[in-house]
């Protein structure tokens, strides 16, 4: 018996038109089908790659590795306030063009203009070449042929989006109805980051699959709640209050009674001390009225909703009034990057700060335990012993991913007939 | 001069637990066997429960040295807290050789 109401069809599968019987992960173990994801998906969609503020003033500008669509990226902000997104390469030679020490780590700073390393060519921030070094010595080189190579660019409610197809659909359109609903939450208020990054050894959507549905919360991170606590959690085993799609997209909405705790028994020592934990600081900052697009059920009891934003771009609400996203970058099909960034409003005195820590805290040891599994679960869908996988109705947003992503890749495939299919040298 | 603010002199031996990363918190968690993780947080936790009001008042904004410092000490008592409550162990189980680690992290 369900705590929580299901559709008319009697199940969340059923609803969303999604077949219920098991599902294969052969596009999560093939080389191959990674190479036809980084052009169908990777290079199709709008890439979230930061935040405006992380473009404080004009000249400010960060690079971002997207290994995925095969390139790496500059965005800064230009002379006139606007952002604007480039190629990393410089147009003489191809050398990579920002980069410090190690050309493979991102970097950020501030600038007038960028300066190759090589030979000295300089670029302006609106990416024009301003100079060349020696340039008398070249065969009628018109500096107005040589800016930088641009990337669309666009921002959602303070998130800047990259996408590489120059006929994309604006982002907002993208963004859908999901997006919509969320688009006036004050991000912009939480300024206060803490960032964290993993290499994964997982396919990408493994990680996804993992943080869209929390019926592993209860068993995998048992011991992150006191023993009795932890029994009784098992026992009600995991529901959402509601799911939703919008195309590609997805939101999983959850129940959230830990922040604070209905008992202060159910809570380690120090979460009772700082009034705080998994779920957030338990005393919210006043952010004002939240947009109707969270709480999707109108629950009560409503804690948190995940978002995914097609393909890689998670954003995770929660009711104490804080953010976290999550991205997942492809480097192969066993590998990626994972990127976890908790959001707060700044704390005004040393008690709000070590709240925050807490929660920070709680995070990353959580994240070790779902981090480590991922590559446990790799390794043996790649053995090929067993091909099928039961999944249940709290799964449902797996379903809805992977076959996003064939139809992404089906799609491009129609539309590009005749292309061959890359085959990637890694083993 | 003391690293912590007087009322606290008791939790001079600690000082070096006073680490404005989280990820050389974190590592030195991992260095330390348990029994000495136990002895910090036997010493440090009392001390967080009765300075809540104190650090309520100590605003962020031009922080001083020595209260900077105990906010320091506190978050590593926050890191330790988990192998001394949860764990009984300093890595978080199941962990293996998976690693997250900080890349942007704010000051006090």
């Amino acid at each position: 018996m369900p705590h929580f109401t299901k559709p008319a069809e009697g199940s969340w599968t059923e609803h969303f038109g999604l077949a219920t019987e098991p599902v294969s992960y052969d596009d999560s173990i093939s080389p191959e089908h990674f190479e036809l994801e980084r052009d169908a998906i990777f290079r199709r969609t709008w890439l979230n790659v930061g935040r405006v503020e992380q473009l404080p003033r004009k000249g400010s500008y960060f690079t971002k590795e997207l290994d995925a669509a095969r390139t790496s990226v500059i965005i800064v902000r230009d002379k006139e306030g606007r952002i604007r997104a480039f190629h990393n390469i410089c147009r003489h030679r191809g050398n990579k063009l920002v980069w410090n020490d190690y050309p493979k780590e991102e970097t950020s700073g501030s600038c007038r203009q960028f300066t190759c390393k090589y030979h000295g060519w300089r670029y302006g921030l609106e990416g024009e070449l301003t100079f060349v070094q020696q340039e008398s010595e070249f065969f009628d080189l018109d500096k107005s042929d040589f800016g930088l190579a641009p990337i669309t660019v666009d921002e959602w409610a303070g998130f800047i989006f990259v996408n590489f197809d120059r006929e994309a659909q604006p982002l907002k359109e993208y963004m859908g109805r999901l997006g919509a609903g969320i688009e006036a939450y004050p991000f912009d208020k939480m300024t206060q980051v803490h960032k964290y990054r993993a290499e994964i050894g997982s396919n990408w959507k493994l990680f996804i699959d993992a943080f869209m549905e929390f019926y592993h919360a209860p068993v995998l991170h048992a011991k992150q709640a006191t023993e009795e606590e932890s029994r009784k959690l098992q026992g009600y085993g995991y529901e959402a209050l509601a799911y939703d799609v919008d195309g590609p997209h997805a939101v999983v909405s959850s129940w959230g009674g830990m922040a604070p705790p209905k008992d202060l028994s159910m809570v380690k020592p120090i979460e009772r001390v700082l009034r705080s934990g998994l779920f957030g600081v338990w005393d919210a900052p006043d952010i004002g009225e939240l947009p109707e697009g969270l709480n999707p059920s109108g629950h009560p009891s409503w804690g948190e909703d995940s978002f995914l934003f097609f393909p890689n771009f998670m954003v995770l609400i929660w009711k104490p009034n804080w953010y976290l996203t999550y991205h997942y970058w492809p480097t192969s099909y066993n590998t990626h990057i994972f990127e976890g960034t908790l959001y707060f409003v700044p704390p005004a005195n040393a008690y709000e700060r070590l709240q925050q820590e807490l929660a920070v805290v709680s995070f990353k040891e959580y994240g070790l335990q779902d981090g480590n599994t991922l590559e446990a679960t790799q390794t043996m869908i790649e053995s090929g012993a067993v091909t099928e996988f039961p999944l249940c109705d709290q799964e449902v947003m797996l379903r809805h991913l992977h076959r996003a992503c064939r139809e992404y890749v089906a799609d491009h495939q129609q539309a590009t007939p005749g292309t061959p299919v890359r085959v990637s040298a890694a083993s | 001069m003391p690293a912590f603010p007087d009322a606290y002199a008791e939790l001079e031996p600690f000082a070096d637990w006073a680490l404005p990363s989280e990820s050389d918190r974190y590592a030195k968690r991992l260095a330390t066997p348990m029994s000495e993780l136990q002895a910090f947080y036997d010493a440090v936790f009392p001390r967080l429960e009765d300075s809540t009001d104190y650090l309520k008042g100590v605003p962020l904004e031009g922080i001083s040295e020595q209260d900077r410092n105990l906010v320091w000490l506190f978050a590593s008592l926050v890191t330790v807290s988990f192998p001394v409550e949860v764990w009984r162990q300093p890595r978080v189980p199941d962990s293996g050789a998976s690693s997250i680690d900080v890349v942007v992290e704010p000051g006090p």
